[in-house]
Parts: C-alpha cells; sequence; structure tokens
C-alpha cells in the first residue's frame, strides 16, 4: 500500500461513522464528570439506548421515535446512577460496574421475551441517511462529508450544543463547579445534587443517543452486546479529549480512525502492522495520555468523590 | 449605637449533634455598622453558631430575627437572601475558574436570556472592589493568586450577593501580619458604610484590635457580650477559658548539653513548587525545649517535614547527632532517633480504622518485637499495646477498639505515647495541644518537658504563642523560610517575637 | 466543623457485623427480584430456584461441576479484594485474567522434560507472573503519575484482549484452522479427582490462595502496610510505609492472583487457550464477588461459591425451567447495585442505632464533649 491510502476516502467515510457513538458517549462522559460523577456506566446506558432505539423502530416503524426513546431510556438509566451514586452515595464506579451488568442482562432478557431471537433482533428500519447540496458536490469533501447517516451529523451539533451549554450559561459555569469543589457550589446556594442529578440526565441521554446510532445508525438491528466496550473507549477519549467537547470530539475521531483502519486494513493492504495492534492503539494512547506523556491531564478536582453535606 | 435595632438577633439556640451539645441557649444580637467578635476556644461552637445562622444546619431549637422579623433560614439561599453571607475558614473558592467566575457562581448575569454575561459580570466585580478598597483583579484565576488576595475574593462574593451581615470564621489563621493589618482597613471600611461583620476567632489579640464588641462562648454558652473597649485581655482569656489561664509549666531550668540537630542553610519546596525554605539554620541540643514561633505558611509545616523525612531538601545539610541524615527517608530518620507527633494527628498520626492496638506500632511495625521477618506477632503488639494504654492514661474499652472511636484527647494520648515510648533523641511535637482540653493540654505539656529533662531534644511547633513562651527553653522565630532570630522567653515578649515573626527586625538586622 | 462533632461518635461508626448483613440483605434483595422477573414471565420462581439449585447440588456430578465454575471466581474476587484493602479499585482482574491464561497454556506445552509437580508450578508461575505483570503497569503508573487505576486497568483488559487474540491468531496459534494454541502437556495439567467431571485440585489452589491473602493481609508487615495505605495514605506516608512502593505490591499481588486464576482455568479445565472473542467476565463478576465478600477471604470465597452456582445454574433455568437465563444477569446487577447502595442499610442501622442512643447521649455529653 502507499501512504496515500492512509487518506482513502473509504477510510475517512468510515472513521465518521465509527466516531460518531463515541462522540456522543464520549459528551455524555463529559457531562457526567464535569460534575463530578464517574460514569463507567456509559457502556450499560448505551446498550440499552441500542436496544430500546431498535425495539421502538420495530413496533412503530419509526427510527427517529426510537432515538428519542433510547435518549430517554438512556436518561432514566443514568437516573439510576445518580439515585446511588449522588444520593445514596454509593461508590460511582461499582455502581457503574453493576448497572453495566443490568443492561447486559436485561437487553438479553427483553430480546428474547419480546422477539424470541438469542443474540440478534429482527431487521427493523433505520435512520435514512442524509445528503447535504451543496458540501456533496466539493470533490473529495464531497465523497467524504456529503452523505451520512443522520447521527454523524447531529453528533457535530451535539458537540457545539455541550460546548456552549458548559462553558457560556449560568447551568455551565455551576455544573462545572459542582465537579471542581461542591461545597462552594452549596455555599452559594445551588443544589449540588440537583446540578449532578442534570448533568447525569444529559449523560444519559448522550448515551442513549450513542447506542441508537449504533442499532438504528450503522446497523439495522440489535445484537447482543452490541456496544463490545464502546462505552469504555467513549471514557478513555472523554480522558484523552482532557475533558472538554472538542477534545473528545478530536479522540473520538482519532480512535474511529484506529478502527476504521483496522477494518479496512486487508482491502488496503495494510498488513505491515496486526490489526489488532491497531485496536490496541485507542487504549495505548489514552494510558500514555494518563501518565502524562501526552500534555498534562487533569480530572475535574472532585469528580468521583461522593458529597456530603 | 446599642440603640439601633439589631440586624441579626438570635435567642435560645440549642444544637446538638451526636454524643456534644455544640450550642446551648445561646443569644446574640449583632447591630449594622459594628465588627463583632464571636470569641472562644476550639470547639466551643462558634463555627457551628455561625453555620445555623448561614443556614447550612438545622438548630434544634431557638429563633432567628433579621431586622425585627422572626425568619427561618433553611439552606444558605435564604440566607443570602437575607443579607447574610459567610466567609468560611476554608475558602471555598474553585481554583482553576477566574475571580469574577467565582464571585457571580450561582447569581450570574445573563444576556440573551441564556447566556452569562461575563464582561458585566467583571464591571460589577470592578466596581464592589473598588467601593471597598479590596484591590482585586477580576480576570485573575483564585489558584495564581494570594491566599489574602483569595479572602478578598471570598468577601466580594458576599457583597456582590449584597450581604449586610458579613460572617468571618477564623479570617486571620491564614494571613500574614500585614494582611492582617489590612484585612482590618477592610473590616472597619464595611462598617463604616453601614455593614455587620461578625468574626470568629480563638485569639485574643485580634480581638482587642479589630472588633467594637465581643461575644464571649464557652463551651457552647455565652458567657458575656462586652465592649472591646471595657475589657482586658486577661478579663477575656478568664471568660474564654473560664478560670485564670495559667499555661505556664512547672519546669526545671534547662539543662542543655550537646548538639541533637542541625541544619544548615536548608532549602525546600512546598507543594505548589514554590520556595518554602529559603536557607534555614537551626541548631537543637540535648536538654532543651525549641520552640519555633511563626505565622501560619511561613515554612513551619515544611521544615517539620523535612526533618522527618517527609519531604527532600532540595540543598542544604541536616545532622543528626552529628551525622548526616539529610536524604534518609522517613524510617531512616525514625530509626536515627526522630519521633515525630504530626500536626493533624487524626489524617497522619493514626490510621483511623485502626486498632488501637496496631496504631500503637505504626511506625515500628516492621521492627523487633512486632515482627520477625515479614510476619507480624501480635501477640507482642497486643502485650505492648496494652502497656501503652496503662502508662499513658488512654481512656478506652479495650485495645481492639479502632482508634476513630476515641476522642481527640485519647488519640492524641495514643499518639504521644507512641512516639515518646521510643525515646527519639529529637521529638518534634507540631501543634501537640490543638484541639484539645485544658486537662489534656496539662498532660501532653507535662510529658514533653519529662522528656526534656530525661536528656533529650524537643522541637514545638505551635501557632499559640502563649504555649511556645510557656513552654520553650529557646525560641526560634520562622518568617518566610528562615530563622530569623533566636531569643530567650524570659528576655521576650509577645510584642517582640509578634514583630519577628512579622518579618521586623529588633536592630540587628534581618537574614540568619 | 467536622472538628467541632468528634468524628468517631459512636453512632457514626457501623460496627463490622453489618458488612455481614449489608451482604445478606443484597443477595436476599436479589433472589427477590430475579423471582419478580420470573414471575413475569409467567414462570414459577420456586421451580425455577429449585431447578438453578438442582444444576449445582442436584447430582455429585453437578456438583463436580460448580466447583469448576466456582473457582475462577475466587481468584478473580481475591484480586479485586486485595486491591481494595489497599485502596485500589482494580477492574482490570479481567485482563489480567486472560494473559494468566495465556502464559499458563503457553508454558504448559513449551516446557518439556520437567516432572509433572515442578511443571504445574511452573505453570502456574507462569500465568501468576503475566498477571502481575498486568496489574502491576497500572499499578505503577498509579504510584509514580498519579495516573487513575480505573480507566488504566479497563484499558489493559482491552489490549489483553486484542493482544491475546493477536497472540492465538499468529504466532502462537497451535492448531490448523482453530484459533486455539497448542494443548499444554499431560504433565502440566491439573489432577481431576472427581471423574467424569472437569473437578480438579486447582479449588484447593484458590483455597489455599484465599488463606495466604488473609495471612499477607492481616498477619504480615506488607498486609500492614497496604492496609494502611488503603485507610490513610497520609499516616502510611507519615509512618515511613512508602505508599507507592505499596500500592504497587498490592497491585503485583491482586494481578498475580487474578493471573493465577487464568493459570488454573487452562491447566484444570481447557488445557489450552481458546481465542475470546468478548471478556470471560470472572474479573467482573470478580468486583462482585468481593464487594458481597466484604474483600475478605472468607467472604470472596462464599461469594464465589454464590456466583458459581448462580452463573451454573442459569443455563438450567432455561433448559428446565423455560426462564430466559438473562435473569441471573439482572439477579447479579441487583446485588451489585445493592451493595453500592449499601447506604440504604446503615442508614437504618444508624437510625436505630441513634434512636437507641438519644437517651444515653443526654448523660454522656459531658464525657464525649469534654473528651479525655
Amino acid at each position: 500500500m502507499s501512504i496515500l491510502d492512509l487518506f482513502n476516502t473509504a477510510l475517512f467515510v468510515s472513521t465518521l461513522r465509527m466516531a460518531a457513538p463515541l462522540i456522543f458517549a464520549s459528551l455524555g462522559g463529559v457531562f457526567a464528570e464535569r460534575s463530578g460523577v464517574v460514569n463507567i456506566a456509559l457502556e450499560g446506558i448505551m446498550l440499552i439506548g441500542a436496544f430500546v432505539a431498535m425495539t421502538v423502530s420495530y413496533f412503530f416503524q419509526s427510527p427517529w421515535l426510537g432515538v428519542l426513546l433510547a435518549m430517554v431510556a438512556g436518561g432514566l438509566t443514568a437516573m439510576v446512577l445518580a439515585y446511588i451514586s449522588v444520593t445514596l452515595k454509593g461508590n460511582h464506579v461499582v455502581t457503574g460496574v453493576g448497572l453495566n451488568v443490568l443492561a447486559l442482562g436485561f437487553t438479553g432478557f427483553m430480546l428474547r421475551r419480546l422477539f424470541n431471537h438469542a443474540g440478534q433482533s429482527p431487521v427493523v428500519e433505520k435512520l435514512a441517511d442524509w445528503t447535504i447540496p451543496v458540501i456533496k458536490d466539493i470533490p473529495f469533501i464531497g465523497e467524504i462529508l456529503g452523505k451520512h447517516t443522520p447521527p454523524v451529523y447531529l453528533a457535530f451539533v451535539a458537540v457545539i450544543f455541550t460546548h456552549i451549554l458548559l462553558y457560556k450559561t449560568p447551568f455551565g459555569l455551576r455544573l462545572r463547579a459542582a465537579g471542581e469543589h461542591p461545597r462552594a457550589v452549596d455555599t452559594v446556594g445551588v443544589d449540588v445534587f440537583r446540578m449532578r442529578y442534570a448533568a447525569l440526565w444529559l449523560s444519559g441521554m448522550m448515551g442513549g443517543l450513542g447506542g441508537a446510532t449504533l442499532s438504528l445508525g450503522l446497523l439495522s438491528s440489535f445484537v447482543e452486546n452490541m456496544t463490545a466496550g464502546r462505552g469504555y473507549i467513549a471514557l478513555a477519549a472523554m480522558i484523552f479529549g482532557k475533558w472538554t467537547p472538542v477534545g473528545a470530539m478530536l479522540a473520538s475521531l482519532l480512535f474511529g480512525y484506529a478502527e476504521a483502519l483496522q477494518m479496512l486494513a486487508q482491502t488496503l493492504g495494510l498488513t505491515f502492522v496486526p490489526r489488532e495492534f491497531l485496536l490496541m492503539l485507542p487504549y495505548l494512547l489514552t494510558m500514555a495520555a494518563l501518565a502524562g506523556i501526552i500534555g498534562r491531564v487533569s480530572a475535574p478536582a472532585a469528580s468521583g468523590k461522593t458529597y456530603e453535606r | 449605637m446599642d440603640k439601633r435595632p439589631p440586624v441579626v438577633e438570635m435567642r435560645g439556640i440549642v444544637k446538638t449533634f451526636p454524643g456534644v451539645v455544640a450550642n446551648r441557649n445561646v443569644d446574640l444580637r449583632i447591630y449594622p455598622g459594628e465588627v463583632h467578635a464571636l470569641l472562644g476556644e476550639n470547639g466551643a461552637g462558634k463555627t457551628t453558631l455561625m453555620n445555623i445562622l448561614y443556614g447550612l444546619y438545622p438548630a434544634d431549637s431557638g429563633q432567628i430575627w433579621v431586622r425585627g422579623q422572626k425568619v427561618a433560614v433553611q439552606n444558605p439561599n435564604a440566607a443570602i437572601g437575607l443579607g447574610i453571607g459567610m466567609v468560611h475558614q476554608h475558602f471555598m473558592l474553585i481554583p482553576s475558574f477566574t475571580v469574577t467566575e467565582n464571585i457571580v457562581l450561582g447569581k450570574e448575569p445573563v444576556r440573551s436570556r441564556a447566556f452569562v454575561d461575563m464582561r458585566a459580570a467583571a464591571e460589577t466585580v470592578q466596581e464592589l472592589s473598588q467601593r471597598y478598597g479590596l484591590k482585586v483583579d477580576p480576570h485573575a484565576r483564585v489558584e495564581s493568586i494570594s491566599v489574602g488576595m483569595q479572602q478578598r475574593v471570598e468577601i466580594l462574593k458576599a457583597l456582590y450577593r449584597g450581604a449586610e451581615v458579613l460572617i468571618l470564621d477564623e479570617p486571620t489563621a491564614v494571613l500574614t501580619p500585614q494582611e492582617v493589618e489590612e484585612l482590618k482597613d477592610i473590616t472597619d471600611g464595611l462598617a463604616s458604610q453601614g455593614k455587620a461583620v461578625i468574626f470568629i476567632t480563638h485569639k485574643l489579640k485580634e480581638v482587642k484590635e479589630m472588633s467594637s464588641r465581643i461575644t464571649v462562648i464557652r463551651r457552647g454558652e455565652v458567657v458575656g457580650q462586652v465592649s472591646t473597649h471595657d475589657v482586658s485581655a486577661a478579663q477575656l482569656a478568664n471568660m474564654m477559658v473560664g478560670r485564670e489561664v495559667d499555661l505556664r509549666v512547672a519546669k526545671k531550668e534547662a539543662n542543655p548539653g550537646a548538639t541533637v540537630l542541625c541544619l544548615s542553610n536548608v532549602e525546600a519546596f512546598d507543594d505548589r513548587g514554590l520556595p518554602a525554605l529559603r536557607g534555614l539554620d537551626l541548631e537543637i541540643r540535648r536538654g532543651e525545649i525549641l520552640g519555633l514561633a511563626g505565622v501560619d505558611g511561613n515554612g513551619q509545616t515544611e521544615l517539620v517535614e523535612v526533618v522527618s523525612g517527609l519531604r527532600r531538601p532540595t540543598s542544604g545539610q541536616i545532622q543528626l547527632n552529628g551525622r548526616d541524615v539529610t536524604k534518609l527517608p522517613v524510617r531512616g530518620k525514625t530509626a536515627s532517633g526522630i519521633g515525630h507527633i504530626p500536626e493533624d494527628r487524626q489524617r497522619y498520626g493514626v490510621v483511623m480504622d485502626f486498632s488501637i492496638a496496631e496504631n500503637s506500632v505504626l511506625g515500628a511495625q516492621h521492627k523487633k518485637p512486632f515482627a520477625a521477618g515479614i510476619s507480624l506477632r501480635y501477640d507482642r503488639i497486643r502485650q505492648y499495646a496494652r502497656r501503652l494504654v496503662q502508662e499513658y492514661d488512654v481512656r478506652t474499652p479495650g485495645i481492639d477498639v479502632p482508634v476513630s472511636k476515641l476522642s481527640g484527647g485519647n488519640q492524641q494520648k495514643v499518639v504521644v505515647g507512641r512516639e515518646l515510648d521510643r525515646d527519639p533523641d529529637l521529638l518534634i511535637a507540631a501543634q501537640p495541644t490543638r484541639g484539645l482540653d485544658v486537662g489534656a493540654i496539662e498532660f501532653v505539656h507535662r510529658r514533653l518537658v519529662e522528656h526534656r529533662d530525661q536528656g533529650n531534644a524537643v522541637l514545638l511547633v505551635s501557632f499559640e504563642l502563649d504555649e511556645v513562651m510557656a513552654l520553650s527553653d529557646r525560641i526560634a522565630v520562622i518568617y518566610e523560610g528562615k530563622i530569623v532570630a533566636v531569643v530567650d522567653p524570659n528576655e521576650t515578649s509577645e510584642e517582640e517575637l509578634g514583630l519577628l515573626m512579622a518579618g521586623g527586625h529588633v536592630e540587628a538586622g534581618k537574614g540568619a | 466543623m467536622a472538628s467541632e462533632a468528634p468524628k468517631g461518635s459512636w453512632v457514626n461508626r457501623v460496627a463490622k457485623l453489618d458488612r455481614l448483613w449489608i451482604s445478606l440483605i443484597a443477595v436476599t434483595f436479589g433472589v427477590i427480584v430475579g423471582g419478580v422477573i420470573i414471575l413475569s414471565v409467567g414462570k414459577n420462581p420456586i421451580s425455577a430456584y429449585g431447578a438453578l439449585w438442582k444444576a449445582s447440588f442436584g447430582s455429585t456430578r453437578d456438583f463436580g461441576e460448580a466447583l469448576v465454575s466456582m473457582t475462577p471466581l475466587m481468584f478473580t474476587g481475591l484480586a479485586v479484594a486485595f486491591a481494595f484493602r489497599t485502596g485500589l479499585f482494580n477492574i482490570g482482574a479481567e485482563g489480567q485474567f486472560i494473559v494468566g491464561q495465556m502464559a499458563a497454556a503457553v508454558a504448559g506445552y513449551a516446557i518439556v522434560g520437567v516432572p509433572s509437580w515442578l511443571h504445574i508450578t511452573l505453570a502456574l508461575l507462569a500465568g501468576a507472573l503475566a498477571g502481575a505483570v498486568w496489574g502491576g503497569i497500572p499499578g505503577y503508573l498509579k504510584a509514580r503519575l498519579g495516573a487513575h487505576e480505573v480507566i488504566n486497568t479497563i484499558m489493559m483488559n482491552y489490549i489483553a484482549l486484542h493482544f491475546t487474540h493477536y497472540l492465538v491468531n499468529g504466532p502462537l496459534k497451535g492448531h490448523a484452522f482453530l484459533p486455539v494454541t497448542q494443548t499444554v502437556s499431560n504433565s502440566a495439567k491439573l489432577w481431576r479427582f472427581f471423574p467424569p467431571t472437569r473437578a480438579n485440585t486447582g479449588i484447593f489452589v484458590a483455597i489455599a490462595a484465599a488463606a495466604v491473602v488473609y495471612y499477607i493481609l492481616w498477619r504480615t508487615t506488607i498486609g500492614y502496610d497496604c492496609r494502611a495505605v488503603g485507610h490513610s495514605p497520609d499516616a502510611a506516608g507519615y509512618a515511613g510505609i512508602n505508599v507507592s512502593r505499596t500500592m504497587v505490591t498490592s497491585m503485583l499481588i491482586s494481578g498475580a492472583m487474578a493471573g493465577l486464576g487464568g493459570a488454573v482455568l487452562v491447566l484444570g479445565v481447557q488445557h489450552k487457550f481458546y481465542d475470546l472473542f468478548g471478556f470471560t467476565g470472572y474479573g467482573f463478576d470478580g468486583i462482585a464477588v468481593a464487594l458481597i465478600g466484604n474483600n475478605h477471604p472468607v467472604g470472596v470465597l462464599a461469594g464465589s461459591a454464590l456466583f458459581g452456582v448462580l452463573s451454573r445454574g442459569s443455563q438450567r433455568m432455561q433448559s428446565v425451567a423455560g426462564v430466559p437465563k438473562e435473569v441471573i444477569g439482572i439477579m447479579q446487577a441487583a446485588i451489585i447495585l445493592f451493595v453500592a447502595a449499601d447506604e440504604v442499610v446503615r442508614r437504618i442501622v444508624r437510625w436505630r442505632r441513634a434512636k437507641a442512643l438519644q437517651v444515653a447521649t443526654a448523660t454522656r455529653d459531658e464525657v464525649e464533649g469534654g473528651t479525655v
């Protein structure tokens, strides 16, 4: 292969597709951690989102309603995390692990109950692709950006939305403050618990959206455990992106690129490096980032710590 | 002034925590235009009372009246709405946020109905800062400004919310003497503009200097409310402690022998990487207690850490009994004969969830007779703990009780006992009596003097000048990471020490 | 304010016994949740649970196989528990288990010409060593650079998964078509003492490991240091304990336990490394096991027994009672969530105790408040 193949349009198209669910979920991570809650449950939230989206699309033939309800389901799942970790002051990580186990069991169980299938759901109506009028005619760029499943475009909208919400609004200021110094927030009369509940609601919605992207955007069905660790990769992307929405997006794109590269390695003739090594790349990069090899990163000061009045 | 109606009145406040009565039927009246000191020992219930006023805790019973209206202060929001602001002892600031962001948090000016109007916010901050002479930069990040400046940000935070009553919790604890002076100017300025300032303190000197009226609290009860110029410091002290204060410790003349510890030109950084010790020289001999006097934050903590091995000096030398121990870690220092009663006993001195037995060998757990190879010998450990409990009068139901279940005084006895029992040539005692009651204080003092009399050296670090004066055979004054003077307690006065601690010089010139 | 209310006041402390109650209540809660779900699918919970019970205790043969499903959890549970005691959250038992499997498999077939006892020992050590390395890396990063071990151990799980996938499909592929390694030599196989079941001496290795963990934690200076660091890193540092080194040591021991588990599975049951298409789940279940076992070796053994029985029973429940096997997953999740929410139990206990104490406190004020 030649070096040019690394800029293959198919590769970039694939990168965007792979990155979209990660972007949503990593934004979910940003909301949660910036408010001071570690959301390991993103993996499970995505899975539930993916399942709900598929189910709703199956019964109502409306993929968009599916996406919407996936967001609600994600938000509700995150409320369980909020209740246990914020109100009951349970360990965030333990709760997250529990929710992930729950999501796996619950989706598997419901798959069997509702569809009498094990492993995979029937094929359902997916989201119709969007084509962008002017851009699709630009050479090269048009091929990459011109036509995609809607979540790919929405992911970037979500980044902008998250950025503005976090950095330009009173809500965002308070949310970030709750993750840095909850007591300070409390003493100025802002309810830390409510901020964290709100942040987790948003986090869950993003996670649900990421899941719906998998089942109705990239595929048109639900496969058991179809997230396959994407929730964790999203957390990694959030860290690699230094807990910022834009950073998380860039990291998701990088990780998406690595995934696309290993998928297309065979067709591109990329054989000098085993594809498993490409798959490992996101994890290695994240560890390097955490170790301070790639710039200094620091988590929100109060992330993962339960707050007691 | 007393003719005007009080702006805040608290009546019959009672507050209990499990096992402790923090406030017993407390009455308090605060008038506009006054600086009112709430004076009392640690644990007297001052902060609890103010937290109730600020809505952080509910009172069990009692009433709060603000401007003639009976009110319910259920949360800080309600307090803010009533014009009550509070500056906590530990600042409630977010280091990574700017001054303006910190000030407007929770009450942000909004433009286009959705976005924080940071420009307007900064202007408001600037304007407030000018009106009260606070000289704060609205755009600076809090992590990059001095502690004194951070305190002003806190004051601005309250003023921004329209505070008419400003509560300052131990505001001088973290300040340099100059900053205390400046704070006095600020509080005077606030009072002259009709605000009421309440400041919580246990320092007599500052009460005399800064307040116009004083309420003294002892063990949760008000023991008196007086005008500042009507009372003497001695009277106040009497009210505060409840008896004639006699901190003098019965001790024989010191009989100093050979040098035990010698620090020469020691330099070290603090946790933030800023120079904390800047060429410090110090010498302590056998048979003496050397007291270290200084305002908090002048390198005391780092000095203790460097000597005990918790912190590596960047240059200079530390000798113990003539041997170079500069680079030894904690364990090596302990083995060479250094004992350490740490400043924060619950954080450093004991492992709270460990039993008394396990804590009694903390630091020696790997040594004979408590360990054989890597095995712990619990029979020996328990035997030892039983002896320690007995000898140092630790009041406990048993040695297997977690230390967290003991009272503060008994926890300290475990620490003091453990460290003294190892008979160190040099004992570092950092704030050894902080938060203890009078009986426990006397106990600790007596043991320190005994240790000295057995021919050992004691380095006493205390923010209580009285304690340093009473206990020390020599007093070294630390200022900005250097020993600026060593004086004889019998030939000095609190005034002279205060001057030295503030970086002033007594003729000979500065530097050591 | 904390300074004015004594931290260690009696009411705030919950006695050790409460931990046992929390675990028992959590399990009961899980069983109820499972029962409700079984009812919801129109089945009888009693007969479903009956099938579940019989899957492990219905016959000696079932019992033998139940031992097989418990064993890996004992190791991963011990791994998680040991790290927990040092204040570290080892989510990476999964990855450590996987590399332990691989290392033991390789040692099992690559070492030749040694007596069986030595071969087994070497293969077990290889697994433990691989696990230790896998745990030690996040431990080192945590101790030296403060990099959070939760994230790093998760990352190491995936690296283990992809790395072994690479090995078993590439350089270590031991079969013409299948992605498996070569079969280990007979001299490396653990004795199956209960044929025809696959029950093997691995379970005794697990029990021995639990004893070793207990001994290390409560009878050695290493354990003392680990627990001191877990409870209070500051106090540990003050006492001359090298906090960084202790963290690394703890993660090495923790990883070794998980790696040993992988080795035991390979040498006792699988006899080769099979390509993994997803996680084994033993590492994650180990977290649950450690939690309901209160991070105590004996508790871990009990918790592993429970989870082993549950996971083995899930299949039988499905085939015999027609209850989807995922119910067990939901049940396990309920147990984990309940343990995480132990505050509920604590609150009840505390509230009841506070009530009882109210009478007593009035008279004890002087003692508690005055102190000495």
